[in-house]
């Protein structure tokens, strides 16, 4: 009743429009763009309309970069999210010194540029001058040498993956546990809980909320995974630790190849997005008797 | 059976508390009698919370011994006490169905299945919560979540005392009424011991055979809500219950009188007697519902300049000025009350004196 019709209001949502398009929009176009044609020189290009994609997606590299890539960020969920769950659960609970310490140490890998945590790396895994290659190469007396055998590489660059990233998954959990009223905890005391049930039917659906962000942010940063790796090993040795964007910077600016790599981007995008939705979905209703 | 006893308990949340007011409870006796329905009452920070959470055992005192039964229970854990609380803030588990809800407790002691269900319908249909048992706990109303904590505490057969702080603060009001009438229901059919913390006199007086009042982590006085009323042992019980509270005014003894600002109240004179050999400073107390009004002079009345007459539907408050002093007077609906001067009685029967906060017998 009343409702006016105009229009003009659609002028209302016009800058949040133009943000949007010149955010996301319009730069995934000109990726869209070149996926479709074939560009030999500023003024010479044809429509090929999807050979690209079919081509990329029959290449045996970027079939095994993609299987390389999922079981990395498997790999880092299966790891991060209970290893920092169980750093919050041991954190310090009482504001304190203690706590304000522990936050600050746990924060600080996160507070480092990517490529300084690779360098750190590469220094820290050097046999002769690095403290941890010294250590496993001299005083374990194991011959350690990640740039040329594979498992090394992968083992160290999941070690530097998780020293990077684990803080940010216990600060989350440290944050969802700190939410918990005592009431929680004390009824628990009351009901004669163990420690387990305390863990499973409190402090984990407690936690819930902050856990999904903490798997979305994990999947998301580690299949986008670029610096640090591609400081440490370079993609190697061979392809072994060539992740989809090392992949995928290889061609679009090592060998410039912008058709391929425009239809590469896509598809890679289209990867994230599609994982986050089912990841989000999923957790949405995970506890709460919904049918996931 | 669960008579719990405190013998000299005293609690601080310091390490080396220095003074009594480092104390959040100050060294205190008491008894709570097996079936008694008790309520603990006073302000916030007045140690409510801790007296109750030293009875359960999820806090130890500092000092003195817990009793359980006879027993010193002092450190006994809270899981093997038989006394289940209910908190401020309903807490379900949030995964579980109402039935698992319930079945935790009792599952967490490895009673056998058919049993737990055996309790869990039982309880679950006296709450009135029998038809939503296979639903999620979480999507239920703040009452019915609040009636799954309580029930938490009555599936267990052992259970012979249950705690409740303010439980129905998050409680609408229509709801607070039928939930406070099915705990008395619960007292009367289980025959257990009910302390139940509030800062909400109505509530406590109604709830209670025996109210505790706690000011500043000392309980200034346990009695029936009509002794609170009637007889209040402490300057502060005179305050805070009652609406408004009770008047209390700074006096002196004068004969068998007492003065207040040059207005001379009489007393029995056996009672003033013993108020002059009353250390500290005194005061006179009276309840508003005690005081009498006149609009004339008449004998035993003392002339007041009548400042205020508030009109509350079914009584009047009538603020008077005695000499520098405020009181209040609260006169019945039909009585005329004119602004100016006006004269008021003080029955001796129900004028109190007390010395240093503490009544004169």
């Amino acid at each position: 009743m009343g409702k006016i019709f105009d229009n003009r209001a659609w002028f209302l949502v016009l800058p949040m429009a133009l943000l949007v398009a010149f955010n996301a929009l319009i730069p995934l176009m000109t990726v869209v763009n070149y996926s479709v044609q074939d560009v030999f020189d500023a003024t010479h290009r044809i429509f090929v309309g999807a050979d690209w994609y079919r081509e990329i997606l029959r290449s045996d590299r970027l079939q095994s970069a993609l299987l390389r890539q999922f079981v990395f960020s498997g790999l880092v969920l299966l790891i991060e999210i209970p290893l920092g769950v169980a750093i919050a659960l041991v954190m310090p609970r009482k504001s304190g010194w203690a706590t304000s310490l522990t936050l600050v140490l746990m924060a600080l890998p996160l507070l480092i540029p990517w490529n300084v945590i690779g360098t750190i790396w590469v220094i820290f895994l050097r046999p002769d001058i690095g403290l941890l290659g010294h250590f496993i190469d001299h005083t374990l007396g194991i011959r350690f040498d990640y740039p040329t055998v594979p498992l090394e590489a992968w083992v160290s660059v999941m070690l530097m993956e998780v020293w990077h990233w684990t803080p940010l998954v216990a600060l989350l959990a440290y944050a969802g546990l700190r939410a918990i009223p005592d009431a929680y905890y004390q009824a628990a005391r009351i009901d004669g809980a163990s420690a387990w049930a305390v863990f499973r039917y409190i402090q984990l659906p407690k936690m819930r909320g902050v856990l999904t962000i903490a798997i979305l942010l994990r999947f998301v940063f580690s299949f986008l995974i670029y610096t640090e790796p591609f400081v440490l090993t370079g993609g190697g040795p061979g392809d072994s630790t060539t992740f989809l964007s090392i992949y995928l910077v290889k061609i679009a600016v090592g060998e410039f190849d912008v058709g391929r790599a425009g239809a590469f981007s896509i598809i890679y995008f289209l990867i994230v997005l599609a994982f986050s939705y089912v990841f989000y979905q999923v957790l949405q209703r995970v506890g709460t008797g919904e049918k996931a | 059976m669960a008579r719990i006893e405190f013998k000299g308990v005293a609690h601080s949340y310091l390490r080396s508390p220095k003074g009594l007011g480092d104390y959040a409870l100050q060294p205190m006796d008491m008894t709570f009698k097996d079936g008694g329905a008790y309520a603990l009452l006073g302000p916030s920070g007045s140690g409510k919370t801790t007296l109750l959470n030293i009875t359960s055992g999820l806090l130890f005192p500092s000092e003195g011994q817990v009793l359980l039964d006879g027993v010193d229970s002092t450190h006994l854990p809270t899981a093997q006490r038989n006394i289940a609380q209910v908190f401020q803030f309903p807490v379900i588990y949030d995964t579980m169905t109402v039935f698992d809800n319930f079945a935790f407790p009792l599952r967490n002691r490895k009673i056998k299945e058919p049993e737990v269900r055996r309790r869990v319908v039982q309880v679950a249909e006296m709450l009135g919560l029998g038809d939503v048992l296979n639903k999620r706990a979480r999507g239920l109303a703040a009452d019915a979540k609040q009636k799954i904590s309580l029930g938490r505490g009555l599936v267990r057969s052992d259970v012979a005392a249950i705690l409740f702080d303010e439980p129905l603060t998050v409680i609408d009001p229509h709801s607070k009424w039928s939930l406070r009438r099915q705990l008395k229901q619960i007292h009367h059919e289980f025959k257990l011991t009910l302390i139940y913390v509030t800062h909400d006199q109505a509530e406590a007086l109604t709830f209670a055979d025996q109210v505790v009042v706690l000011h500043e982590g000392r309980a200034v006085q346990v009695g029936s809500p009509t002794d609170l009323f009637e007889r209040p042992t402490h300057t502060f019980v005179g305050h805070f219950i009652g609406s408004p509270g009770m008047n209390i005014m700074p006096c002196e003894i004068d004969g068998s009188g007492a003065r207040i600002d040059g207005c001379l109240i009489a007393l029995d004179p056996d009672y003033a007697k013993r108020a002059a050999s009353a250390n500290g400073k005194l005061q006179l107390g009276i309840r508003p519902e005690f005081v009498r009004y006149r609009a004339s002079a008449a004998e035993g009345y003392l002339p007041a300049e009548i400042t205020l007459v508030e009109d509350l539907g079914n009584y009047k408050i009538v603020t008077a000025r005695l000499g520098g002093q405020l009181l209040k007077a609260k006169v019945s609906e039909d009585m005329r009350v004119a602004g100016g001067s006006g004269w008021l009685g003080f029955p001796s029967k129900w004028t109190r004196l007390y010395a240093d906060g503490d009544v004169v017998n």
